[in-house]
């Protein structure tokens, strides 16, 4: 075990990945020599050469549409989307060919290979193109794997898992915690499964949903819970598709409530999916309406980072409400 | 080898902004500073062009040409003929521009990618796609390699090395530039041929992947077929510039505009450009003048976009009585000879269409395969539940009721 932070747990992943498997490469734009301008491949062209770990032009669709041809020919492309603002020029190539290059084909041929690696998430003094969390657009679209890793553990497990898998995964890195996360990673190759959720934390009086950097926000909304005597169950979700419906289904039944905190706006966000689906598979168990913290309607503003976050404070009000209903 | 003028250029090219040559002389460029003409071998009479070269071409392959040629006109006007027949529910011709993809495709070597657009059956036809599998395709039925999954003309064949076509245009570009740069890496000697129409070339995907295809220096040839309408669109109104030859300029890269009706001129410089791309790993951009005799699609009427004239005016030069003249004069086939392949092919259609529309569509299970590498349980239990409603309304679904009893 040793000591890294998520950036360097994500990096550990990649090298994993590039040793264990020469047709793995990884690229996008800044990626090359400089290691990005997170630094999450810093370090790998050096070590697997040029023609393994490259710059490419700035064009987003393009390097989803190259990554998209690279994978049907039978490798394993990482392509990085620099911030997850900036995915939207590739949502073609995402949406209409990755999604869809197996079924369309009758399995002739896949893009299981690719997974596309993006920041996302606010907090960082982003302003509206730093800041989003647009999961839930891909969410919509079958075909695809959706996975949003929490802490560095479960990052470099989880990144080795989406890219070997025979799915196409898009990888969505809380990049508020790039440095800020901190705790022991194995120097070696582990995984964990995709699609399933984890309880982060057993509690008997109410479920709190979330995936990525919202689990630590919960799990400080917990803390001020359990100072009122109340006991919160976590759920991370870690897979936003497919995801863990029995895990949330289990937790829901034993507790009787539900909050889903979550950091994108307001609606159609995918917490909205998952107060649908609880409400339908755990009604009976249900001892108030499912409970949703979110970010506002509106784009991620700047001076008013703090108002819009769906924070500690605001997911704890939502707890009281969830039991005091 | 590299000319003295090529190697003048490439020094000049201003990857570094520092090193830039100076002149005193402010230099506006003219629009049109680039005027390529068209490469032609045979003339539309199918002579051949004085002091043309011919590319050396072996009789067996040039038979096997024209007789695909002749296949796919079969296809396409009896396929329009099903689809105004309500048999099937779309069709795209490839009248006219047969040379196109014919003569490029028998440039290629069968390990070759082909990425197409969705209007050359020709190439397809001359790899080895079977009348079978077609009609199979076009008929959505429980044979289609495709399980029935896509609208007609969205072929696709793994053996084949004919990757299945998608409808959004132009995203084959960037793809063809990503698989490309695998075969590079795999040392096996083989490149990626990427059809696309002129229409397409406007699309942010083109320009994503001819830049990259030049900066990475892969074995792709990108081969536009310029035939002058988008649906109703003229080229006119398509772009300002010469077409789109001129554009790889731009990015880098080398270029043959080829009369695409010509299907010798096509064969040689698809060769010409599969040795660029595979032995010097410089990736080639063909522009095939040519001409869309048929409508875009049997969803619209060209009558409503263009004149009876114009086509007529442009019939003269299309491209398989061309090549029919010359095969004819050659004395490699005789006219007899010709129109009873023709008939011949006439008849393996019919007989083809009327088997694959007998065969059912893909049992409704195969509803929720292939969206991921096996199903995941929410999709099972969808499929349960669908399944559980057509047994309850089975009239409501009479093409796969059957198959849940």
């Amino acid at each position: 075990m040793a000591k890294m932070n998520l950036l360097q747990a994500i990096n550990s992943a990649l090298d994993v990945a590039m040793a264990k498997n020469d047709k793995v490469s990884v690229f996008g734009e800044d990626v090359g020599h400089f290691g990005g301008v997170f630094r999450a491949t810093s370090g790998l062209q050096e070590k697997y050469g040029r023609h393994r770990c490259f710059n490419t032009p700035l064009v987003e669709q393009g390097i989803i549409g190259f990554a998209n041809g690279l994978a049907s020919q039978g490798s394993f492309p990482i392509a990085e989307i620099q911030f997850g603002d900036y995915i939207f020029p590739a949502f073609d190539q995402i949406v209409n060919e990755t999604a869809k290059f197996r079924y369309r084909s009758g399995n002739e041929f896949n893009v299981g290979g690719l997974t596309i690696r993006t920041p996302y998430g606010g907090g960082i003094h982003g302003g509206h193109y730093h800041s989003q969390s647009p999961e839930a657009y891909f969410a919509h679209t079958p075909g695809l794997k959706i996975v949003i890793p929490r802490n560095p553990y479960q990052a470099k497990g989880l990144l080795l898992s989406a890219i070997f898998d025979p799915n196409p995964v898009l990888f969505m890195e809380p990049k508020r915690l790039y440095r800020a996360a901190v705790g022991e990673v194995p120097e070696e190759e582990y995984t964990i499964p995709l699609g399933k959720a984890e309880v982060v934390q057993d509690g008997s009086d109410v479920t709190v949903v979330g995936w990525g950097a919202q689990i630590e926000v919960i799990e400080r909304a917990a803390e001020l819970a359990a100072k009122d005597g109340v006991s919160v169950e976590i759920v991370d979700l870690r897979s936003i598709l497919p995801w863990d419906v029995d895990t949330v289904a289990k937790s829901v039944m034993k507790t009787g409530r539900l909050v889903v905190s979550q950091e994108a706006p307001h609606t159609m966000a995918f917490g909205s999916e998952v107060a649908a689906t609880i409400q339908e598979r755990c009604f009976l168990y249900l001892e108030s309406p499912v409970m949703r913290a979110s970010g506002l309607d509106t784009p991620y503003p700047l001076a008013h980072e703090k108002e819009y976050f769906s924070d500690h404070l605001k997911t704890y009000e939502m707890i009281k409400r969830s039991l005091d209903y | 080898m590299v000319s003295t003028r090529e190697k003048a250029m490439a020094k000049q090219m201003a990857k570094d902004p520092q090193k830039t040559a100076v002149t005193t002389e402010l230099q506006v460029i003219p629009a049109n500073a680039l005027d390529i003409p068209m490469f032609q071998v045979l003339k539309e009479d199918g002579t051949v062009h004085k002091g043309a070269k011919l590319p050396k071409i072996e009789k067996d392959l040039a038979l096997k040409m024209f007789s695909t040629m002749q296949f796919i006109r079969v296809l396409d006007e009896r396929m329009i003929a099903a689809q105004r027949q309500g048999r099937i529910s779309f069709y795209l011709s490839s009248l006219g521009e047969e040379a196109a993809a014919i003569g490029s495709a028998a440039a290629l070597q069968f390990e070759d990618m082909i990425m197409g657009q969705y209007r050359e059956q020709g190439a397809l036809a001359f790899r080895g796609f079977t009348i079978e599998q077609f009609m199979n395709q076009l008929f959505s039925n429980a044979k289609d390699l495709g399980k029935g999954r896509q609208m007609p003309v969205h072929y696709g064949c793994a053996a084949l090395n004919f990757m299945t076509i998608s409808s959004p245009l132009g995203t084959q570009i960037p793809q063809a530039t990503g698989y490309a740069f695998g075969q590079k890496q795999s040392g096996d000697k083989t490149c990626t041929l990427c059809y696309f129409g002129e229409g397409a070339a406007s699309e942010g995907d083109f320009h994503a992947g001819l830049n990259m295809a030049a900066v990475f220096k892969v074995p792709v040839i990108f081969f536009c077929r310029n035939n002058g309408y988008a649906i109703s669109t003229p080229a006119v109104e398509q772009f300002a510039g010469d077409g789109i030859a001129p554009r790889a300029t731009g990015y880098g890269m080398k270029a043959i505009r080829v009369d695409g009706n010509d299907i010798f001129a096509v064969y040689a410089a698809t060769q010409e450009a599969r040795r660029l791309a595979v032995e010097e790993n410089e990736p080639v951009l063909i522009e095939a003048m040519s001409y869309r005799m048929a409508g875009h699609s049997t969803s619209d009427d060209p009558t409503g976009y263009r004149t009876r004239e114009e086509e007529e005016a442009r019939r003269v030069r299309e491209p398989m009585i061309r090549f029919r003249n010359w095969l004819v004069k050659k004395g490699w086939i005789t006219e007899d000879e010709a129109d009873a392949q023709y008939q011949a092919h006439k008849e393996t259609v019919l007989a083809a269409l009327k088997d694959a529309e007998k065969v059912p569509v893909p049992h409704v299970d195969e509803i929720i395969n292939d969206v991921y590498d096996a199903p995941t349980d929410a999709l099972k239990a969808q499929l349960e539940e669908l399944k559980a409603h057509i047994k309850k309304y089975p009239d409501a679904y009479p093409k796969t009721s059957g198959g849940v009893q």
